[in-house]
């Protein structure tokens, strides 16, 4: 890349890096997801390897699509949204590499040892003991440079999106580390120091503190920065933020226990649990307001800008997950859901639909800027990438939500003698269409993702194009 | 400490949990509460004016919170707050309705007993060849079978390696009712120790005498020698003859039935391993999880199958 993009105040190589890195790993992300999708249709594409079964590739895909492809963009929006709203320099170009290095570096990592099945078997959390610590000094790092730059900064004001990315790197430190707390073995085997319901209770709120930190503060960091950007509004109102930011950290912390209904866990902590996964409704839609009122007056530019469509589709999904999140906190609700289908089906609102709309939306208005130009290298693309996203997860969710009620109401269907309706088996066998129709969702998003790759590559040859300089003619 | 996730908290915890919890709640309305009002009115199009610092050129309107949003939060603290007075929550306060999960599940499980157990009870007064006839209870039967069995021993009842197959004539522990009520409710364990300090040779002659016990191909010179060695070691089990003993699970090796045989897998190979490695079969005790009334009842259906024949 030639030197002539550099900014004269900002770093933006390591922004422009990470945005590319985050196509990647999409790419990447989203098809290891169909292929473990199409597995469950066809049971023999695991090949009959153990590096290529459904187990092992399951947290290849989770951690590929939440912390290459999410984390990458999250890195990218981050480092360019601080720079700007700060108006100031990240603090430290150095650092900002490693953390670029690093954190690919801890990809690759998961890329290898997943498949060979090194694992601390413990969900989104995974990794190995060396990898857990390169993970703590790489993102101890990027709270250094995130920070280091907000304290440098040459406005008064702190942005509301920099309360949101910072409360999300300092929690996600935390979490990581007290979760991924292990006793060394071997070179690559460790054991947890928590045992028994303590350990399933800390995985948990590890666990559903990455989706509340990690899949939504941070996002929301992003959103509150994109949003109004993109829509040219001022954001709604100063005061929501300021009031859904404090109860949403705080009551996530709470809501772990959701994930531990009618089990072991004590009574108490279940209830707390739950509770808090209610209150958090309304701190969660302040978010959604908050972006969502902000287009109030730009309700036009729907129509030309696909960009602001990702974007407010994205809120209209976080808006549909952040309602049946606390619905299934419910435990009357859980007793139905929990290990059914439903549950994948919502991570996957959230996933596709929230986290990864809004990184796309986002990536659409950063990727033109950090190579000079002021738009993509086709809007016509960005609009059939809008449409297959929206197509694909519709039909994602859709499907999981007929699969996990009718599972559901399988497991729990009893015949007048007592003895249960149905068998297991045939519990699975009735959710072979959904399967298929999750795949046919899968492959629309991983299409979208390839032509986002092609109007990525497009916009930035042109962007090198732009800068030689025009040879003579004779 | 080691009492924090036991039956009851240490009064320490207990009021920890209270404060923590009441407090955030606390902390989370009055946050709400303090930012209900804003000092800026509306202009026309019924937004406020902007706070007046801007980032990156993105201002922010001072706008007041959504009321449908501030009732919507205030009622999902007062439903909280009504939660925690019913149910256990508050570190040791049980709640006023004094409900456990272990208890619902308790009381679930008795009405159960309560509505289903009749119907079982009827059958078990019933002989099981003569209940292995009776069509209704069977189709009852085969859906306790599908849920509890099948998962080893196949849907088809055909079982697997290692599993055996409950629809031939072949009976590990004896096929008569008696047997078969005593495998289901106290289960069995079948165990062929490893005779690996045979030695190579010795495991080759015994497998080569095996194979000639059920008329497979094999050769004579080495069965011819393997014979004594299975007199001396393997007939106290399978018996002199190689029939086998249903009193403790030894395995006829005289017909073509291989319970240790993975498809496709030549005969010699199984047997080979078989004898290098040992076997551990083991078969579940089934009374403690479906009671003595349907052990009965599955019993029939197992026995029925056999009838198939």
């Amino acid at each position: 890349m030639s030197t002539a993009l550099e900014h004269p105040t900002y770093n933006y190589k390591v922004v422009r890096q990470f945005a590319i890195m985050t196509v990647v790993w999409g790419i990447v992300g989203m098809l290891l997801g169909v292929i473990i999708a199409a597995q469950l249709v066809w049971p023999q594409l695991n090949l009959d390897l153990p590096w290529t079964s459904f187990g092992r590739l399951r947290p290849l895909h989770t951690n590929a699509v939440i912390f290459a492809f999410g984390g990458s963009a999250l890195f990218a929006t981050s480092y360019y949204v601080v720079q700007r709203t700060c108006q100031t320099r990240l603090f430290s170009d150095k650092l900002a590499a490693f953390t670029f290095w690093g954190w690919q570096a801890v990809i690759l990592a998961a890329v290898i040892t997943l498949p060979l099945g090194y694992t601390e078997i413990k969900e989104y959390a995974e990794l190995e003991w060396p990898i857990d610590i390169l993970i703590a000094v790489v993102w101890v790092s990027y709270a250094i440079v995130f920070l280091m730059t907000i304290k440098q900064r040459r406005t008064s004001h702190i942005y509301v999106a920099n309360w949101f990315y910072a409360a999300f790197i300092l929690t996600v430190a935390v979490l990581h580390i007290v979760n991924s707390a292990a006793i060394p073995v071997t070179a690559m085997f460790s054991v947890s120091i928590y045992s028994g319901a303590i350990d399933a209770m800390t995985q948990w709120w590890y666990g559903h503190n990455a989706v509340g930190f990690f899949l939504t503060a941070g996002f929301l960091g992003m959103m509150y920065y994109f949003v109004p950007k993109q829509a040219e509004r001022p954001v709604y109102s100063y005061r929501l933020s300021i009031v859904h930011f404090w109860a949403l950290i705080m009551v996530y912390m709470w809501a772990g226990p959701h994930h531990l209904h009618y089990t072991a866990l004590p009574d108490w902590a279940q209830s707390l649990g739950m509770i808090m996964s209610i209150i958090l409704l309304a701190p969660s839609w302040g978010g959604m307001i908050n972006g969502m009122m902000t287009l109030s007056g730009a309700w036009h530019k729907l129509r030309t800008d696909p960009t602001l469509r990702f974007l407010v589709v994205a809120l209209s999904f976080y808006g549909m997950s952040t309602f049946e999140g606390p619905m299934m906190a419910v435990k009357t609700v859980n007793a139905l859901s929990h290990y059914t289908d439903w549950t994948i089906g919502h991570v996957h609102a959230g996933a596709l639909g929230w986290v990864a709309m809004i990184t796309i939306g986002s990536m659409y208005h950063l990727i033109p800027r950090l190579f000079g130009r002021t738009e993509m290298f086709s809007v016509k693309l960005i609009a059939v990438h809008f449409w297959l996203a929206t197509i694909g997860t519709v039909l994602y969710i859709a499907a999981m939500w007929v699969n996990g009620i009718l599972q559901g109401l399988m497991w729990r269907a009893i015949n007048p003698d007592g003895t249960l309706m149905y068998t297991f088996i045939e519990a699975v066998e009735a959710s072979a269409p959904g399967y298929l129709v999750r795949l046919v969702g899968g492959v629309f998003w991983v299409t979208g993702m390839l032509i986002m790759a092609y109007n990525v590559f497009m916009t930035v040859k042109r962007s090198e194009a732009a800068r030689q300089p025009i040879p003579q003619t004779a | 400490m080691n009492n924090l996730w036991g039956d009851s908290l240490s009064g320490f915890w207990s009021a920890w949990i209270i404060v923590i919890t009441l407090g955030s709640i606390v902390f989370a309305f009055w946050l709400l509460y303090a930012n209900r009002k804003t000092d800026k009115t509306p202009d026309a199009e019924g937004n406020v004016e902007t706070t007046g610092h801007a980032a990156d050129g993105i201002e922010e309107y001072d706008n007041p919170l959504p009321r449908w949003w501030f009732q919507l939060y205030v009622g999902t603290v007062i439903f909280s707050l009504g939660y925690l007075l019913l149910y256990p929550g508050l570190g040791n306060f049980a709640g006023l309705l004094g409900w456990t999960q272990e208890e619902q599940w308790e009381e679930e499980v008795a009405r159960a007993e309560e509505r289903f157990t009749p119907i079982f009870a009827q059958y078990q007064e019933v002989p099981i060849p003569e209940l292995a006839e009776d069509g209704e209870a069977m189709q009852v039967a085969e859906r306790i079978f599908q849920n509890n069995c099948a998962v080893c021993h196949g849907s088809n009842a055909q079982g697997g390696y290692g599993f055996p197959d409950l629809t031939d004539d072949e009976w590990l522990y004896g096929g008569e009712p008696d047997n078969i009520v005593a495998t289901l409710r106290q289960g069995r364990n079948g165990l062929m120790p490893s005779w690996q300090q045979l030695g190579e040779e010795n495991i080759e002659n015994v497998t080569q005498f095996v194979l000639s016990l059920s008329g497979e191909e094999h050769d004579a010179a080495q069965a011819e020698s393997g014979a004594a060695t299975y007199a001396s070691v393997c007939a106290a089990c399978h018996g002199p003859d190689g029939t086998g003993n249903q009193a403790l699970g030894a395995p006829n090796l005289t017909n073509d039935s291989w319970l240790y045989r993975q498809p496709g897998q030549p005969l010699e190979e199984a047997i080979r391993q078989t004898l290098r490695n040992g076997r551990n079969g083991h078969m579940p005790a089934q009374a403690a999880y479906i009671g003595e009334e349907r052990v009965h009842l599955v019993a029939a259906y197992v026995y029925s199958l056999r009838q198939q024949d």
